[in-house]
């Protein structure tokens, strides 16, 4: 309730409204132009318009805000305003608190990224004229579930820097550091300590340590929630994707070149989904240790 | 004597090296306005947060009506309303609704807060500015609001955090009448901490002095007046025509004094016993006129300040004689 009424919130709910309609828009100018795919709905969300990033991106890099936003000043709010003494002196569990800050934000999460999904789903409908076949609406279902979970990590770990900082200010920055250095920085560092530890600096080393190289960036760059989300949400809607790994050349020999079933997709992002979830109740987790072991004093 | 309603044996909080409250024994009465007094990081907030539930203390243990304040935190809170010092609202939310809230986390029927909530107001005077936000609150009215938010739970102890803390004078003598008439009319206990003496002189019935997380002494203010005496500690305020340095030295002169201070228009002199006779006949015989006498005492003030060198001395002996209590200095935690 007090989530959808401030101030703050407004503001990044138009945010998001205004950059997913223009995602969708870029969308329809990009789609008109090019050919029809068999999943023509799906290119809804994943097509991007000529300078336009597609309403997946725009929630890869936005959604995070969205999550600190509702959960940086948290504890920390209530500690400037005074009122957590007073919250914290009736009769209540001291962990109902703080599973309320987070329930409650949570709940907030899954019914934006449900509503701003259906809508642009609904737009998209009246705008193309074609309507999706039900393993599509599957798999948008599924891309908005793990939006919602992905969200609720940042969530999460804003919550915990608000227990953790004494100010919102400095929760705030912190959440939006850690968001910084998953999107941006984590590739570069990945790529580095890859190429330290198999390195390719000339054509022998590059024999035997590319496929070494590769995996181990790969896997460190799934570390950070932010690739995880991004490689997940891609193989769900797109059904051409058919690895989420390495594929060597003898294990593509005699593939036969088509789209995977939902239920593929599925297996294929199965541990991503398991990784997010679990990086969103480590999240919890920690925020709910911090909070029952603080003491509850002035300053 | 009536029941004792909240006890603490041997209560003690560590933080690292300070010792905030040290092996506390504290017994207060049902239906008794106490006071807890001390200067600022004496350990009175720790000691009621402690009360509450809300801090684990080292050592020792805190009862209130026969619950473990640690141990069953949430039945103590049920009864016992916390007043925090410069307490906070939701400020987005109006005055009533924040009652509202607390009414609610208490567990209340919605019928019942209603009507309790419609009460306080009225009571404490705060039914116009109700619907404001509580954001746009005056200090003082916060605290007056925070006095309804502690009561709609109606609980039967009531703990006070500086509660006179930067209210003015008339909203000061509501809020003592209005404490004084908790106690009296309600028959709630309440435990106010402070470290303003005047105000709470004249609403508490008993008073505990708290230094260095230490009580060191207790009682009624004529109790605690009479044990100044007893150990032979008296004040003399006087002022005399001509007011001259002669007069100075000829006060520090006699008998049984322990020091002459000039503190503008009076003199100020501390013996160790009752001088009064005298001095009338000293400073007649020496041709002045006295022009005010009286001796001081029973007065909170001074027995507070009295108690407190009491204490720093103790300290300072204890440091130089090289005991178990370090000398810990004026710098008090910030509360």
């Amino acid at each position: 309730m007090d989530h959808i009424r401030s101030k703050k919130f407004l503001m990044i709910l138009i945010l998001v409204c205004v950059t997913s309609y223009a995602s969708l828009y870029g969308a329809l100018t990009g789609i008109t132009s090019s050919d029809a795919s068999d999943y023509l709905f799906l290119a809804l969300y994943t097509t991007s318009g000529s300078s336009i990033p597609s309403f997946m991106s725009f929630i890869a890099l936005l959604g995070p805000f969205v999550g600190v936003i509702l959960g940086f000043d948290g504890i920390s709010g209530e500690k400037s305003e005074r009122t957590l003494y007073r919250i914290a002196a009736q009769p209540i569990y001291r962990d109902s608190i703080i599973n309320g800050k987070f329930l409650a934000g949570t709940t907030l999460i899954f019914m934006m990224v449900f509503a701003m999904g259906i809508s642009i789903g609904a737009l998209g409908l009246l705008c193309l004229g074609v309507p999706p076949s039900l393993e599509e609406i599957a798999r948008i279902f599924v891309f908005l579930l793990f939006t919602a979970v992905y969200i609720s990590f940042w969530l999460g770990l804003s919550l915990w820097f608000s227990v953790i900082c004494q100010n919102a200010a400095a929760s705030a920055m912190a959440a939006i550091g850690v968001w910084l250095f998953c999107a941006l920085f984590m590739g570069l560092v990945a790529g580095m300590i890859a190429n330290l530890v198999y390195p390719m600096n000339n054509e022998m080393q590059a024999l035997y340590n590319s496929f070494g190289n590769y995996t181990l960036e790969l896997d460190i760059n799934r570390l950070s929630p932010y690739y995880l989300y991004s490689e997940a949400v891609t193989t769900i809607m797109n059904p051409s994707v058919r690895s989420v790994n390495v594929i060597t050349v003898e294990s593509l020999s005699g593939a036969i070149s088509g789209y995977l079933s939902l239920g593929q997709s599925l297996l294929l992002v199965w541990p991503h989904l398991a990784g997010l979830v679990a990086l969103m109740l480590i999240t919890f987790a920690g925020s709910y240790v911090c909070f029952m072991r603080q003491e509850i004093r002035a300053k | 004597m009536k029941e004792t309603i909240i006890q603490t044996t041997g209560l003690t909080k560590r933080y690292g090296e300070k010792v905030a409250v040290d092996h506390l024994n504290l017994t207060i009465r049902k239906g008794e306005v106490f006071g807890l007094l001390g200067p600022n990081g004496a350990g009175k907030t720790t000691t009621t947060l402690m009360l509450l539930g809300l801090t684990e203390p080292s050592d020792g243990q805190a009862w209130i009506e026969g619950k473990d304040c640690t141990r069953d935190p949430i039945s103590v809170k049920r009864i016992v309303g916390y007043l925090p010092d410069n307490v906070g609202f939701y400020s987005d939310m109006t005055g009533r609704e924040n009652l509202y809230f607390t009414g609610r986390l208490n567990g209340l029927p919605e019928d019942v807060i209603r009507e309790r909530t419609e009460r306080l107001l009225e009571r404490v005077g705060m039914t116009e500015a109700a619907d404001k936000k509580t954001g746009t609150y005056s200090r003082g009215m916060k605290q007056r609001l925070g006095i309804a938010d502690v009561l709609i739970k109606d609980p039967e102890v009531i703990i006070m955090d500086e509660p006179t803390l930067g209210i003015d004078p008339q909203g000061m003598r509501d809020l003592l009448r209005l404490i004084r008439e908790l106690s009296e009319k309600d028959g709630r206990t309440i435990l106010i901490s402070s470290h303003q003496l005047y105000q709470i002189q004249q609403i508490c019935d008993r008073v505990g002095i708290f230094v260095d997380g230490r009580l060191i002494a207790c009682g009624t203010i004529e109790e605690l007046g009479r044990q100044m005496e007893s150990e032979g500690k008296y004040t003399l305020e006087l002022a005399a025509e001509p007011d001259n340095d002669a007069l100075v030295q000829l006060m520090s002169r006699m008998e049984g004094v322990d020091s002459v201070e000039r503190e503008g228009e009076l003199i100020i002199v501390r013996s160790r016993e009752d001088l009064r006779r005298k001095t009338t006949l000293t400073l007649a015989a020496n041709g002045y006129t006295l022009l005010q006498l009286r001796q001081k005492g029973g007065d909170l003030d001074e027995i507070y300040s009295r108690y407190f060198e009491k204490a720093e001395k103790e300290q300072q002996s204890k440091a130089a004689s090289g005991t178990r209590f370090p000398k810990l200095g004026r710098s008090f935690r910030k509360e």
